[in-house]
Protein backbone atom coordinates (compact mmCIF):
# COMPACT_ATOMS: atom_id res chain seq x y z
CA UNK A 1 0.00 0.00 0.00
CA UNK A 2 1.20 3.46 -0.75
CA UNK A 3 2.48 5.26 2.33
CA UNK A 4 2.91 8.48 0.37
CA UNK A 5 -0.74 8.61 -0.65
CA UNK A 6 -1.85 7.74 2.86
CA UNK A 7 0.21 10.62 4.22
CA UNK A 8 -1.38 12.90 1.65
CA UNK A 9 -4.78 11.78 2.92
CA UNK A 10 -3.79 12.64 6.47
CA UNK A 11 -2.48 16.06 5.36
CA UNK A 12 -5.70 16.96 3.62
CA UNK A 13 -7.30 17.96 6.91
CA UNK A 14 -4.55 20.49 7.66
CA UNK A 15 -0.80 20.92 7.67
CA UNK A 16 1.28 18.88 10.12
CA UNK A 17 4.80 18.28 11.30
CA UNK A 18 6.50 15.07 10.31
CA UNK A 19 6.35 13.53 13.80
CA UNK A 20 2.71 14.49 14.11
CA UNK A 21 2.04 12.79 10.80
CA UNK A 22 3.76 9.64 11.96
CA UNK A 23 1.62 9.55 15.10
CA UNK A 24 -1.57 10.03 13.11
CA UNK A 25 -0.53 7.25 10.74
CA UNK A 26 0.27 4.83 13.56
CA UNK A 27 -3.03 5.56 15.33
CA UNK A 28 -5.13 4.94 12.26
CA UNK A 29 -3.21 2.43 10.20
CA UNK A 30 -0.44 1.06 12.37
CA UNK A 31 -2.30 -2.14 13.39
CA UNK A 32 0.31 -4.31 11.75
CA UNK A 33 3.40 -2.14 12.03
CA UNK A 34 4.12 1.46 12.81
CA UNK A 35 6.08 3.78 10.53
CA UNK A 36 9.74 4.45 11.13
CA UNK A 37 10.71 8.10 11.35
CA UNK A 38 13.16 7.65 8.51
CA UNK A 39 10.37 6.31 6.33
CA UNK A 40 8.20 9.34 7.08
CA UNK A 41 10.89 11.82 6.16
CA UNK A 42 12.06 10.03 3.03
CA UNK A 43 8.45 9.77 1.85
CA UNK A 44 7.82 13.43 2.60
CA UNK A 45 10.90 14.53 0.67
CA UNK A 46 9.75 12.47 -2.31
CA UNK A 47 6.27 14.06 -2.12
CA UNK A 48 7.97 17.46 -1.89
CA UNK A 49 10.12 16.75 -4.95
CA UNK A 50 7.00 15.70 -6.90
CA UNK A 51 5.15 18.85 -5.87
CA UNK A 52 2.44 16.95 -3.97
CA UNK A 53 3.25 18.61 -0.65
CA UNK A 54 4.76 21.99 0.22
CA UNK A 55 6.62 23.23 3.26
CA UNK A 56 4.33 25.60 5.09
CA UNK A 57 6.76 26.96 7.53
CA UNK A 58 9.98 26.09 9.30
CA UNK A 59 10.40 26.61 13.01
CA UNK A 60 13.72 27.73 14.36
CA UNK A 61 16.18 24.94 14.96
CA UNK A 62 17.70 22.21 12.88
CA UNK A 63 16.45 19.10 11.14
CA UNK A 64 13.48 17.98 9.09
CA UNK A 65 11.19 17.63 12.11
CA UNK A 66 10.94 21.44 12.27
CA UNK A 67 9.09 21.64 8.98
CA UNK A 68 5.34 21.87 8.61
CA UNK A 69 3.99 20.14 5.54
CA UNK A 70 0.77 20.85 3.67
CA UNK A 71 -0.88 19.18 0.72
CA UNK A 72 -0.78 20.98 -2.67
CA UNK A 73 -3.63 21.03 -5.24
CA UNK A 74 -1.60 18.46 -7.21
CA UNK A 75 -1.43 16.39 -4.06
CA UNK A 76 -5.20 16.52 -3.64
CA UNK A 77 -5.57 15.49 -7.27
CA UNK A 78 -3.21 12.53 -6.82
CA UNK A 79 -5.09 11.50 -3.67
CA UNK A 80 -8.45 11.67 -5.43
CA UNK A 81 -7.16 9.65 -8.35
CA UNK A 82 -5.88 6.96 -5.99
CA UNK A 83 -9.08 6.80 -3.93
CA UNK A 84 -11.27 6.45 -7.02
CA UNK A 85 -9.10 3.77 -8.64
CA UNK A 86 -10.07 0.24 -7.63
CA UNK A 87 -7.41 -2.20 -6.55
CA UNK A 88 -6.50 -5.06 -8.81
CA UNK A 89 -8.23 -8.18 -7.48
CA UNK A 90 -5.47 -10.61 -6.67
CA UNK A 91 -6.40 -14.15 -7.51
CA UNK A 92 -4.69 -16.00 -4.71
CA UNK A 93 -5.21 -19.57 -5.79
CA UNK A 94 -3.54 -20.95 -2.76
CA UNK A 95 -0.95 -22.55 -4.91
CA UNK A 96 0.74 -24.39 -2.10
CA UNK A 97 -2.47 -25.91 -0.88
CA UNK A 98 -3.53 -26.92 -4.35
CA UNK A 99 -0.16 -28.57 -4.88
CA UNK A 100 -0.42 -30.44 -1.57
CA UNK A 101 -3.90 -31.75 -2.39
CA UNK A 102 -2.91 -32.93 -5.85
CA UNK A 103 0.27 -34.52 -4.52
CA UNK A 104 -1.64 -36.29 -1.77
CA UNK A 105 -4.08 -37.74 -4.31
CA UNK A 106 -1.31 -38.66 -6.75
CA UNK A 107 0.63 -40.47 -4.05
CA UNK A 108 -2.42 -42.34 -2.81
CA UNK A 109 -2.48 -40.49 0.52
CA UNK A 110 -5.64 -39.18 2.14
CA UNK A 111 -6.19 -35.69 0.77
CA UNK A 112 -9.04 -35.23 3.26
CA UNK A 113 -6.40 -34.96 5.94
CA UNK A 114 -4.66 -32.12 4.15
CA UNK A 115 -7.93 -30.24 3.73
CA UNK A 116 -9.24 -30.96 7.23
CA UNK A 117 -6.00 -29.86 8.86
CA UNK A 118 -6.06 -26.66 6.86
CA UNK A 119 -9.67 -26.04 7.83
CA UNK A 120 -8.78 -26.37 11.49
CA UNK A 121 -5.88 -23.97 11.11
CA UNK A 122 -8.09 -21.44 9.36
CA UNK A 123 -10.86 -21.81 11.94
CA UNK A 124 -8.38 -21.30 14.79
CA UNK A 125 -7.29 -18.01 13.28
CA UNK A 126 -10.87 -16.97 12.58
CA UNK A 127 -11.95 -17.72 16.16
CA UNK A 128 -9.06 -15.67 17.46
CA UNK A 129 -9.88 -12.75 15.16
CA UNK A 130 -13.55 -12.93 16.14
CA UNK A 131 -12.66 -12.78 19.83
CA UNK A 132 -10.32 -9.85 19.30
CA UNK A 133 -12.87 -8.12 17.11
CA UNK A 134 -15.45 -8.14 19.87
CA UNK A 135 -13.17 -6.00 22.02
CA UNK A 136 -11.84 -3.78 19.25
CA UNK A 137 -12.74 -0.23 18.25
CA UNK A 138 -14.61 0.29 14.95
CA UNK A 139 -11.46 0.93 12.90
CA UNK A 140 -9.78 -2.25 14.06
CA UNK A 141 -13.05 -4.12 13.61
CA UNK A 142 -13.06 -3.21 9.94
CA UNK A 143 -9.53 -4.52 9.56
CA UNK A 144 -10.45 -7.79 11.31
CA UNK A 145 -13.57 -8.08 9.16
CA UNK A 146 -11.46 -7.84 6.04
CA UNK A 147 -9.26 -10.71 7.22
CA UNK A 148 -12.27 -12.75 8.30
CA UNK A 149 -13.98 -12.45 4.93
CA UNK A 150 -10.80 -13.46 3.15
CA UNK A 151 -10.23 -16.45 5.39
CA UNK A 152 -13.83 -17.41 4.83
CA UNK A 153 -13.26 -17.32 1.08
CA UNK A 154 -10.35 -19.72 1.55
CA UNK A 155 -12.56 -22.00 3.62
CA UNK A 156 -15.25 -22.02 0.98
CA UNK A 157 -12.65 -23.11 -1.50
CA UNK A 158 -11.55 -25.83 0.93
CA UNK A 159 -15.14 -27.03 1.30
CA UNK A 160 -15.58 -27.20 -2.42
CA UNK A 161 -12.29 -29.04 -2.74
CA UNK A 162 -13.56 -31.62 -0.23
CA UNK A 163 -16.73 -32.08 -2.29
CA UNK A 164 -14.70 -32.48 -5.47
CA UNK A 165 -12.15 -34.82 -4.00
CA UNK A 166 -13.82 -37.96 -5.26
CA UNK A 167 -13.99 -36.57 -8.76
CA UNK A 168 -10.41 -35.39 -8.58
CA UNK A 169 -9.23 -38.75 -7.29
CA UNK A 170 -10.95 -40.55 -10.18
CA UNK A 171 -9.20 -38.28 -12.60
CA UNK A 172 -5.65 -38.25 -11.33
CA UNK A 173 -5.11 -41.06 -8.80
CA UNK A 174 -2.51 -43.64 -9.80
CA UNK B 1 -16.23 -43.40 24.43
CA UNK B 2 -14.71 -40.56 22.47
CA UNK B 3 -17.13 -37.75 21.82
CA UNK B 4 -14.66 -35.49 20.20
CA UNK B 5 -11.14 -34.52 20.96
CA UNK B 6 -10.41 -31.05 19.76
CA UNK B 7 -7.69 -29.35 21.77
CA UNK B 8 -9.96 -26.67 23.27
CA UNK B 9 -12.33 -29.21 24.66
CA UNK B 10 -12.06 -29.64 28.40
CA UNK B 11 -12.17 -33.37 28.80
CA UNK B 12 -12.59 -33.07 32.56
CA UNK B 13 -15.65 -30.80 32.46
CA UNK B 14 -18.85 -32.79 32.53
CA UNK B 15 -20.83 -32.04 29.36
CA UNK B 16 -24.36 -30.74 29.79
CA UNK B 17 -25.53 -32.67 26.77
CA UNK B 18 -23.79 -35.53 24.98
CA UNK B 19 -25.01 -37.44 21.97
CA UNK B 20 -22.95 -40.44 21.03
CA UNK B 21 -22.82 -42.68 18.00
CA UNK B 22 -26.21 -41.62 16.68
CA UNK B 23 -27.73 -43.41 13.71
CA UNK B 24 -30.91 -42.49 11.87
CA UNK B 25 -32.31 -43.27 8.43
CA UNK B 26 -35.25 -41.80 6.60
CA UNK B 27 -36.43 -44.80 4.62
CA UNK B 28 -33.45 -46.03 2.64
CA UNK B 29 -31.53 -42.76 3.14
CA UNK B 30 -29.10 -42.85 6.04
CA UNK B 31 -29.03 -39.32 7.46
CA UNK B 32 -26.87 -40.03 10.50
CA UNK B 33 -24.36 -42.83 10.67
CA UNK B 34 -22.27 -42.45 13.74
CA UNK B 35 -22.62 -38.84 14.81
CA UNK B 36 -21.39 -37.67 18.22
CA UNK B 37 -21.38 -34.29 19.84
CA UNK B 38 -21.14 -32.97 23.37
CA UNK B 39 -21.48 -29.47 24.74
CA UNK B 40 -20.61 -28.03 28.15
CA UNK B 41 -22.17 -25.24 30.20
CA UNK B 42 -21.34 -21.85 28.73
CA UNK B 43 -19.87 -23.50 25.69
CA UNK B 44 -20.87 -22.90 22.08
CA UNK B 45 -20.26 -25.70 19.59
CA UNK B 46 -20.64 -25.08 15.87
CA UNK B 47 -21.89 -27.92 13.68
CA UNK B 48 -20.79 -27.43 10.09
CA UNK B 49 -20.87 -29.52 6.95
CA UNK B 50 -22.25 -29.42 3.45
CA UNK B 51 -25.94 -29.30 2.59
CA UNK B 52 -27.64 -32.61 3.33
CA UNK B 53 -24.76 -33.86 5.51
CA UNK B 54 -27.09 -34.30 8.50
CA UNK B 55 -26.65 -31.12 10.56
CA UNK B 56 -30.34 -30.45 11.19
CA UNK B 57 -31.02 -34.14 11.79
CA UNK B 58 -28.25 -34.27 14.40
CA UNK B 59 -29.62 -31.16 16.08
CA UNK B 60 -33.12 -32.62 16.20
CA UNK B 61 -31.84 -35.86 17.71
CA UNK B 62 -29.86 -33.99 20.36
CA UNK B 63 -32.93 -31.94 21.21
CA UNK B 64 -35.18 -34.98 21.52
CA UNK B 65 -37.32 -33.96 18.56
CA UNK B 66 -36.25 -36.92 16.44
CA UNK B 67 -35.53 -40.33 17.85
CA UNK B 68 -32.31 -41.96 16.65
CA UNK B 69 -32.39 -45.67 15.77
CA UNK B 70 -29.30 -46.25 17.86
CA UNK B 71 -26.97 -44.30 20.06
CA UNK B 72 -27.85 -42.25 23.10
CA UNK B 73 -28.25 -38.64 24.15
CA UNK B 74 -27.29 -37.97 27.73
CA UNK B 75 -28.72 -34.91 29.43
CA UNK B 76 -28.02 -34.71 33.13
CA UNK B 77 -29.08 -38.08 34.55
CA UNK B 78 -31.30 -38.95 31.62
CA UNK B 79 -30.87 -40.68 28.32
CA UNK B 80 -33.26 -38.51 26.34
CA UNK B 81 -33.84 -41.26 23.80
CA UNK B 82 -35.17 -43.53 26.55
CA UNK B 83 -37.63 -41.04 28.05
CA UNK B 84 -41.36 -41.41 27.46
CA UNK B 85 -42.76 -38.91 24.93
CA UNK B 86 -44.51 -36.84 27.53
CA UNK B 87 -41.45 -36.36 29.68
CA UNK B 88 -39.33 -35.63 26.66
CA UNK B 89 -41.58 -32.84 25.44
CA UNK B 90 -41.81 -31.42 28.95
CA UNK B 91 -38.02 -31.33 29.10
CA UNK B 92 -37.87 -29.57 25.75
CA UNK B 93 -40.24 -26.91 27.01
CA UNK B 94 -38.51 -26.24 30.28
CA UNK B 95 -34.82 -26.69 29.48
CA UNK B 96 -34.27 -26.11 25.77
CA UNK B 97 -34.57 -23.12 23.47
CA UNK B 98 -34.89 -23.48 19.71
CA UNK B 99 -34.18 -21.48 16.61
CA UNK B 100 -35.34 -23.63 13.71
CA UNK B 101 -34.09 -23.43 10.16
CA UNK B 102 -37.55 -23.16 8.62
CA UNK B 103 -41.00 -21.76 9.43
CA UNK B 104 -41.07 -21.49 13.15
CA UNK B 105 -43.13 -18.51 14.23
CA UNK B 106 -46.79 -19.10 14.86
CA UNK B 107 -48.47 -17.15 12.05
CA UNK B 108 -51.59 -16.28 14.07
CA UNK B 109 -49.61 -14.72 16.91
CA UNK B 110 -47.97 -11.29 16.95
CA UNK B 111 -44.22 -10.93 17.39
CA UNK B 112 -44.47 -10.26 21.13
CA UNK B 113 -46.88 -13.16 21.61
CA UNK B 114 -44.50 -15.42 19.71
CA UNK B 115 -41.59 -14.36 21.89
CA UNK B 116 -43.61 -14.86 25.09
CA UNK B 117 -44.97 -18.23 23.98
CA UNK B 118 -42.39 -20.50 25.67
CA UNK B 119 -43.07 -18.72 28.97
CA UNK B 120 -46.83 -19.00 28.60
CA UNK B 121 -46.45 -22.72 27.83
CA UNK B 122 -44.34 -23.07 30.96
CA UNK B 123 -47.16 -21.55 32.99
CA UNK B 124 -45.69 -18.08 33.54
CA UNK B 125 -48.37 -15.44 34.09
CA UNK B 126 -49.36 -13.10 31.29
CA UNK B 127 -47.88 -9.93 32.77
CA UNK B 128 -44.57 -11.49 33.79
CA UNK B 129 -44.26 -13.22 30.39
CA UNK B 130 -44.80 -9.91 28.60
CA UNK B 131 -42.20 -8.21 30.75
CA UNK B 132 -39.57 -10.86 30.08
CA UNK B 133 -40.44 -10.98 26.38
CA UNK B 134 -40.03 -7.20 26.18
CA UNK B 135 -36.49 -7.49 27.53
CA UNK B 136 -35.42 -9.94 24.82
CA UNK B 137 -37.24 -8.08 22.09
CA UNK B 138 -35.27 -5.01 23.11
CA UNK B 139 -31.98 -6.91 22.92
CA UNK B 140 -32.85 -8.25 19.48
CA UNK B 141 -34.20 -4.93 18.27
CA UNK B 142 -37.66 -6.14 17.32
CA UNK B 143 -39.57 -3.99 19.80
CA UNK B 144 -40.77 -1.74 16.97
CA UNK B 145 -42.62 -4.62 15.30
CA UNK B 146 -44.07 -6.12 18.50
CA UNK B 147 -47.65 -6.14 17.26
CA UNK B 148 -46.92 -7.35 13.72
CA UNK B 149 -47.68 -10.89 12.66
CA UNK B 150 -44.98 -13.10 11.07
CA UNK B 151 -46.54 -12.50 7.64
CA UNK B 152 -45.90 -8.78 8.02
CA UNK B 153 -42.20 -8.76 8.90
CA UNK B 154 -38.98 -9.35 6.94
CA UNK B 155 -37.06 -12.63 6.98
CA UNK B 156 -34.34 -11.11 9.11
CA UNK B 157 -36.83 -9.69 11.61
CA UNK B 158 -38.46 -13.10 11.79
CA UNK B 159 -35.12 -14.68 12.56
CA UNK B 160 -34.35 -12.19 15.30
CA UNK B 161 -37.80 -12.76 16.75
CA UNK B 162 -37.06 -16.48 16.77
CA UNK B 163 -33.78 -15.89 18.61
CA UNK B 164 -35.59 -13.77 21.21
CA UNK B 165 -38.11 -16.57 21.66
CA UNK B 166 -35.35 -19.17 22.03
CA UNK B 167 -33.73 -17.19 24.84
CA UNK B 168 -36.77 -15.89 26.68
CA UNK B 169 -37.14 -18.76 29.16
CA UNK B 170 -33.44 -18.88 30.20
CA UNK B 171 -32.85 -22.30 28.66
CA UNK B 172 -30.04 -24.62 29.73
CA UNK B 173 -29.31 -25.51 26.11
CA UNK B 174 -30.05 -23.44 23.02
CA UNK B 175 -30.30 -25.20 19.67
CA UNK B 176 -29.90 -22.80 16.79
CA UNK B 177 -30.20 -24.03 13.21
CA UNK B 178 -28.78 -21.40 10.84
CA UNK B 179 -29.85 -18.52 13.10
CA UNK B 180 -28.21 -15.98 10.79
CA UNK B 181 -29.29 -17.49 7.49
CA UNK B 182 -31.60 -14.62 6.55
CA UNK B 183 -29.44 -11.86 7.99
CA UNK B 184 -26.90 -9.57 6.35
CA UNK B 185 -23.36 -9.48 7.74
CA UNK B 186 -23.91 -6.79 10.35
CA UNK B 187 -27.23 -8.15 11.62
CA UNK B 188 -25.70 -11.64 11.70
CA UNK B 189 -22.82 -10.30 13.73
CA UNK B 190 -25.23 -8.69 16.20
CA UNK B 191 -27.16 -11.92 16.69
CA UNK B 192 -23.98 -13.96 17.12
CA UNK B 193 -22.49 -11.46 19.55
CA UNK B 194 -25.68 -11.63 21.56
CA UNK B 195 -25.73 -15.45 21.55
CA UNK B 196 -22.09 -15.62 22.69
CA UNK B 197 -22.73 -13.03 25.39
CA UNK B 198 -25.72 -14.99 26.65
CA UNK B 199 -23.74 -18.22 26.65
CA UNK B 200 -21.04 -16.55 28.69
CA UNK B 201 -23.27 -14.59 31.08
CA UNK B 202 -25.67 -17.37 31.95
CA UNK B 203 -23.59 -20.49 31.23
CA UNK B 204 -26.05 -21.52 28.57
CA UNK B 205 -24.81 -24.28 26.26
CA UNK B 206 -25.31 -23.49 22.59
CA UNK B 207 -25.41 -25.94 19.69
CA UNK B 208 -25.11 -23.84 16.58
CA UNK B 209 -25.67 -25.19 13.08
CA UNK B 210 -24.24 -23.02 10.34
CA UNK B 211 -22.64 -23.27 6.94
CA UNK B 212 -20.93 -19.90 7.33
CA UNK B 213 -17.36 -20.05 8.64
CA UNK B 214 -17.59 -16.50 9.97
CA UNK B 215 -20.57 -17.55 12.08
CA UNK B 216 -18.89 -20.79 13.19
CA UNK B 217 -15.94 -18.67 14.35
CA UNK B 218 -18.07 -17.35 17.22
CA UNK B 219 -18.21 -20.86 18.67
CA UNK B 220 -15.60 -22.28 21.02
CA UNK B 221 -15.07 -25.23 18.73
CA UNK B 222 -16.31 -26.79 15.55
CA UNK B 223 -17.65 -30.25 14.81
CA UNK B 224 -17.65 -31.09 11.12
CA UNK B 225 -20.20 -33.58 9.85
CA UNK B 226 -19.73 -35.41 6.57
CA UNK B 227 -22.26 -37.90 5.18
CA UNK B 228 -23.89 -38.28 8.56
CA UNK B 229 -20.70 -38.88 10.51
CA UNK B 230 -18.96 -36.37 12.72
CA UNK B 231 -15.29 -36.13 11.89
CA UNK B 232 -12.81 -37.20 14.50
CA UNK B 233 -9.81 -35.06 15.18
CA UNK B 234 -6.94 -36.30 13.05
CA UNK B 235 -3.22 -36.11 13.44
CA UNK B 236 -1.74 -33.09 11.72
CA UNK B 237 -0.30 -33.86 8.31
CA UNK B 238 3.43 -34.13 8.20
N1 LIG C 1 -38.04 -35.70 7.27
C1 LIG C 1 -37.21 -36.25 6.38
N2 LIG C 1 -37.65 -37.23 5.56
C2 LIG C 1 -36.81 -37.80 4.67
N3 LIG C 1 -35.52 -37.48 4.52
C3 LIG C 1 -35.03 -36.50 5.30
C4 LIG C 1 -35.84 -35.83 6.26
N4 LIG C 1 -35.08 -34.91 6.89
C5 LIG C 1 -33.85 -34.99 6.33
N5 LIG C 1 -33.81 -35.94 5.39
C6 LIG C 1 -32.61 -36.36 4.61
O1 LIG C 1 -31.55 -36.57 5.53
C7 LIG C 1 -30.31 -36.04 5.06
C8 LIG C 1 -29.78 -35.02 6.03
O2 LIG C 1 -30.67 -33.90 6.09
P1 LIG C 1 -30.45 -32.66 7.02
O3 LIG C 1 -31.66 -31.82 6.97
O4 LIG C 1 -30.01 -33.14 8.36
O5 LIG C 1 -29.22 -31.92 6.31
P2 LIG C 1 -28.50 -30.54 6.67
O6 LIG C 1 -27.07 -30.85 6.89
O7 LIG C 1 -29.24 -29.85 7.74
O8 LIG C 1 -28.64 -29.75 5.29
P3 LIG C 1 -28.88 -28.18 5.00
O9 LIG C 1 -27.53 -27.54 5.14
O10 LIG C 1 -29.31 -28.17 3.58
O11 LIG C 1 -29.91 -27.67 5.94
C9 LIG C 1 -30.62 -35.50 3.67
O12 LIG C 1 -30.28 -36.48 2.74
C10 LIG C 1 -32.11 -35.26 3.71
O13 LIG C 1 -32.66 -35.39 2.42
MG1 LIG D 1 -30.41 -28.12 7.82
Amino acid sequence: MSIGLTLLGLLEGGSRHGYDLKRAYDDRFGQNRSLAYGQVYSTLSRLLRDGLVAVDGVESGEGPERKRYSITPEGVEALERWLSTSEKPVADLHNTLFTKVVLAVLSGRDAHQVLDAQRRAHMDVMRDLTRRKSKADPTAQLVHDFSLFHLEADLRWLELAVSRLEQLTKEIAP
Amino acid sequence: MTLDASPDHREDAEPVLAGSDLHLSFGPTPALRGASLSVGAGETVAVTGSSGSGKSTLLHCLAGILMPESGQVRYGDHDITALPDKQRSALRRTDFGFVFQFGQLVPELTVDENVALPLRLAGVGHKEARRRAAHWMERLEVTGIADHRPGEISGGQGQRTAVARALVADPVVVFADEPTGALDSLAGEQVMTLLSDVAEESTTAVVLVTHEPRVAAYADREVVIRDGSTQREQEPVR
